[in-house]
């Protein structure tokens, strides 16, 4: 394939991973490595630098979008982007040292439970829970339009959260991924925070935690300008179309496909990290 | 000098709203959306250099090399633009692209701190510590 070709297509394809990680909420970048080293035999490394400028692309573009609806909680992020930015620093540690077929299963692993969380019905967020000491104390707790007009919440479990959501910016920087699905699962399932505010809290975060690896990235070489700038184009301008055309898809079958693509790039990753072909 | 008004204020009724000044959010909002696309139109132009030169060249990512160090650093990046190079000019779009949350951390210091909440500009200030250490200490200032 030529240079030209190659731009062509790959950034074809970051649009269509872009557009479709918007629709479903499950972000473009967890698709994109495994398609780059799967189909377009890039070295995984080029393709973790790649993706992980995308996901900052994402994140920023996506930003004031989020902002109009008015759901983000800037407290919540920031707090927890204390753990998520150590942790990034921590996985891009790691990722310069072990080796490339290790990463190739981590990742498969990850998009096996990528897809799984896809899949599981989510549990109603329960209402009036008694306000936790160490939330209150830093004013964590929040609210935010609903149906019925304005509606609070108490923030639960700050420990557990802190801790899960330093293993999301481990993932993150090991990975490149913004790592959305396990940001989501930390604010919703363990703190006890509303989906539609732990939706648009993790895509203001995912931004920061992908800046904290992405300069460790650049200096050891990962960003390569030839295959980094077709996916971040691709990813930008199809995350910004599918911000868009959000509120009048049907997302519940594609929801359903994207989660059966996720599946079958994890076991495929699964299957060349094993047999030491990545 | 005017008199302290602190005491009065001191069992602060923090509201729960995430800024009660919502223009703030607003603003760091916008700050970021500009910064994406200022940073993707300087990757396009460097795109457009890029292929204008190589466009028929083998495209090959198969084996990892590292990227030479005109690409992983400030200066080399600000060096390979004034000689001309689109690879260059997209390094320098990226850099702009990954300087954007940094910048929003770094604005969101300022915003806590005109709502007088230390312990959020005490959380803010170890973040962006972080982010400036990872992007400083990595060796791309050099």
């Amino acid at each position: 394939m030529t240079i030209l070709e190659f731009t062509g297509v790959v950034a074809i394809v970051s649009f269509v991973a872009g557009l479709l990680g918007a629709l479903t909420g499950l972000g473009g970048g967890v698709v994109l490595v495994p398609l780059l080293t799967i189909f377009f035999h890039v070295d995984i490394r080029y393709a973790i630098g790649a993706s992980l400028v995308s996901v900052i692309a994402t994140s920023s573009g996506a930003a004031a979008a989020y902002v109009k609806e008015g759901f983000s909680n800037i407290r919540i992020g920031m707090f927890l982007e204390i753990a998520t930015t150590f942790g990034a620093l921590l996985g891009a540690f790691l990722a310069t040292r072990i080796p490339t077929s290790a990463l190739a299963v981590i990742f498969g692993a990850m998009l096996l439970y990528s897809a799984f969380l896809s899949r599981k019905p989510r549990t109603e967020a329960q209402r009036n829970l008694p306000p936790d000491p160490l939330a209150t104390r830093l004013r964590l707790n929040g609210s935010f339009p609903d149906l019925e007009g304005q509606r609070s919440y108490n923030v639960q479990r700050v420990p557990a959260g802190f801790g899960l959501m330093f293993g999301a910016g481990a993932l993150s920087g090991l990975l490149g991924i913004g790592s959305g699905a396990v940001k989501v699962l930390a604010m919703d399932q363990a703190m006890r925070i509303p989906f539609k505010v732990s939706t648009t809290t993790s895509n203001f975060m995912i931004g920061v935690t992908a800046a904290a690896s992405a300069g460790i990235y650049l200096s050891r070489g990962y960003i390569d300008p030839g295959l980094a700038m077709p996916v971040m184009l691709g990813v930008l301008a199809g995350s910004l179309l599918g911000s868009r055309i959000l509120v009048k898809a049907e997302t519940k079958s594609l929801r359903l496909i994207f989660s059966l693509v996720i599946l079958v790039l994890g076991l495929q990753m699964l299957y060349q990290g094993f047999w030491g072909k990545i | 000098m005017p008199v302290a008004e602190a005491p009065a204020r001191q069992p602060h009724p923090f509201k729960s709203q995430p800024w009660r000044d919502r223009r703030i959010e607003v603003i760091l909002a916008n700050l970021l959306r500009t910064g994406v696309l200022i940073s993707a139109a300087v990757v396009l132009s460097g795109a457009f250099v890029y292929l204008s030169r190589h466009a028929h060249e083998p495209a090959d990512y198969r084996v990892f090399r590292g990227e030479p160090s005109d690409y992983r650093t400030i200066r080399g990046v600000i060096q390979s633009v004034v000689n001309g190079r689109g690879r260059g000019l997209i390094q320098l779009g990226l850099l702009l692209l990954i300087a954007t949350p940094i910048a929003r951390v770094a604005f969101s210091v300022a915003g806590f701190a005109i709502e007088r909440d230390r312990l959020y500009v005490a959380f803010t200030l170890i973040v962006l510590a972080v982010l400036l250490y990872s992007l400083l200490g990595s060796g791309i200032g050099r």
